[in-house]
């Protein structure tokens, strides 16, 4: 097994330093750094293989879908899937979740109908289904939170009733880091004959996910959070639901007979591919899961487990640190805090000079944000080339930000 | 990249000691701006009379960029006439970018020029001016009607 420095080793952008120092990168909730293989791979496919894929005759048109295909492949095994053609690639998970909303959401749900959502949606699993229900005429519903920031089973099964059509849920918060029941919800959800949308962004690329054992009807995430590159997402479907649902895209590559005045559809995955697709973003995205197969999801997982109990017990030296959401256990590897009397922005700031990179805002979760009764908050999130040497760096740059503020503040 | 280039002591004085928040009673036109990316908001409230800024205040959440900035955009336009206010918008626009700007008709706003070598905390800084200068439309297009 690889140790954390030969990992972090194999990730060209934290080699140089950034203000000065070592740069200790803490924003991987929102995009992850890559590794060199996924790195030459993109550059390999461009330098030996590129050419449009699913047409060309010659052998290098060949060549690119093979690799194309291959990656949904990889994809596929990576996640359980019971085949490749349950892999639509999408630019990430928005379009993944619009793309449901906007095809079955909007064949199925009608008037009166339910959507159940939880209050920590991510705006991208949030407004479609907002934006569903108020063209339908149906009810959306949020699941209650509870103050740690979990949701409740006992509420699911309250909430989620027989007018209910779809249950759309993050399976880890992006702000509260709560890893929610997502298995268990997707039995409530089809006990009463709903299907479940599974935010996928913030778990598949930290922890092992097995689609069939979730038994969720859809899954989507983002490439470039899971050490891919940007603009190539997936949506996992299950076959029976993706084999009877509407293009939302039409154009080339999604085809199968074009008349004068009716065309004709490939089967699910392609017909939600319209248009020359990212083929080198998905030729990285199988080079990604690639890599972290070979690091192994237990092993990432499990490190920034032991990452995130770390920060949460070292936070705690900081008596003016206020920590949101679940403890250690419940939350996947971030941390959304506020260091009180500061603003996120400024902490950012101060941490940022000290070559620590966190997030302040949002974190396109507004409705959550009113919740917490934060207009904004900072967050620290880890991935597998964190170390425990980069919590000490947040903690001694939170130490200055404090030092820093309460001497200008008073 | 210094932090006592950003964070200068009159900015914390600012932040800490806001002057002219509150509310303007009646004879003003009132702007609500946020900030989408980060979550900042400002109420800004300007009342003229004559052509000259005879009063303005506001209400805001933010960090210590754009509270101090609004606190001291007040303080420097207060009793100017609004084409001179103006012009001390686009000069302070102008500081903030990093381009050529006559800072000593800023004032204390000079201040903030370091905001220009913080290029993620050029919008906090801009988010009072440009609730100044939509408040100014509004007052015009009020008169007009």
């Amino acid at each position: 097994m690889k140790t954390r420095e030969e990992i972090r080793r194999e990730f060209p952008i934290l080699q140089q330093p950034m203000n000065g120092k070592r740069l200790v990168y803490l924003d991987s909730a929102a995009t992850s750094q890559k590794p060199l293989p996924v790195i030459e791979r993109i550059a390999r496919y461009y330098s030996e293989e590129n050419a449009n894929v699913h047409r060309g005759v010659y052998a290098l048109a060949g060549r690119a879908t093979e690799a194309f295909e291959g990656a949904r492949e990889k994809v596929a095994r990576f996640i359980g899937a019971s085949s490749a053609d349950e892999i639509v690639f999408t630019r990430g998970t928005t379009e993944g979740i619009n793309l449901v909303a906007a095809s079955l959401g909007r064949r199925m749900v009608g008037e009166g109908d339910e959507i159940v959502i939880t209050p920590m949606e991510h705006h991208s699993n949030l407004i479609p289904w907002q934006q569903l229900a108020l063209a339908k005429g149906a009810v959306l519903k949020y699941l209650p939170l509870q103050p740690d920031g979990t949701i409740r089973l006992e509420d699911a099964e309250r909430e989620i009733t027989e007018r209910t059509k779809i249950v759309a849920v993050a399976h880890v918060s992006n702000v509260l880091g709560t890893v929610n029941p997502v298995k268990e919800m997707a039995r409530i959800a089809h006990r009463k004959g709903a299907l479940i949308v599974v935010d996928a962004a913030q778990s598949v690329p930290h922890m092992p996910v097995d689609v069939r054992d979730l038994d969720c009807d859809f899954l989507a995430f983002s490439g470039h959070k899971m050490c891919g590159p940007t603009g190539i997402g997936v949506l996992y479907g299950k076959r029976e639901w993706l084999s009877q649902m509407e293009p939302v895209y039409y154009g080339g590559e999604m085809i199968e007979v074009v008349e004068l005045y009716r065309s004709t559809w490939k089967e699910a995955p392609w017909r939600f591919e319209g248009g020359t697709p990212n083929i080198a973003g998905a030729v990285g995205l199988g080079a990604a899961v690639d890599y972290l197969t070979g690091v192994g999801m237990e092993n990432v997982h499990r490190w920034e487990q032991e990452l995130v109990r770390y920060a949460l017990d070292r936070l705690k030296e900081i008596p003016e640190i206020e920590i949101y959401g679940p403890g250690a256990g419940q939350r996947a590897g971030l941390v959304t805090f506020n260091l009180r009397g500061v603003h996120p922005h400024d902490v950012a700031t101060v941490l940022d000079a000290e070559g620590v990179a966190i997030r302040a805002g949002h974190h396109c979760a507004q409705p959550l944000m009113r919740w917490l009764g934060a207009a904004a908050t900072a967050r620290a999130s880890f991935y597998l080339y964190n170390t425990e040497e980069d919590v000490d760096a947040l903690i001694d740059a939170l130490a200055k930000a404090k030092e820093f503020f309460s001497h200008a503040i008073g | 990249m210094q932090l006592d280039d950003l964070y200068r002591q009159v900015i914390m004085d600012h932040y800490q000691h806001p002057r002219n928040q509150g509310q303007i009673e009646d004879g003003a036109v009132s702007v609500h701006l946020h900030n989408p990316t980060c979550g900042d908001e400002i109420t800004l409230q300007l009342a003229v009379e004559d052509g000259i800024v005879r009063d303005v205040r506001f209400k805001g959440i933010g960090c210590s960029i754009s509270i101090a900035s609004a606190s001291m955009m007040s303080e420097t336009i207060k009793g100017k006439s609004l084409e001179e206010a103006l012009e001390l918008a686009e000069e302070f626009h102008r500081m903030i970018r990093g381009e050529p700007a006559d800072t000593e008709r800023l004032g204390d706003l000079e201040a903030l020029q370091g905001v220009s070598k913080f290029p993620a905390r050029v919008k906090c800084a801009l988010l009072a001016w440009n609730a100044f200068e939509r408040a100014v439309q509004e007052q015009r297009q009020e008169r007009r009607a």
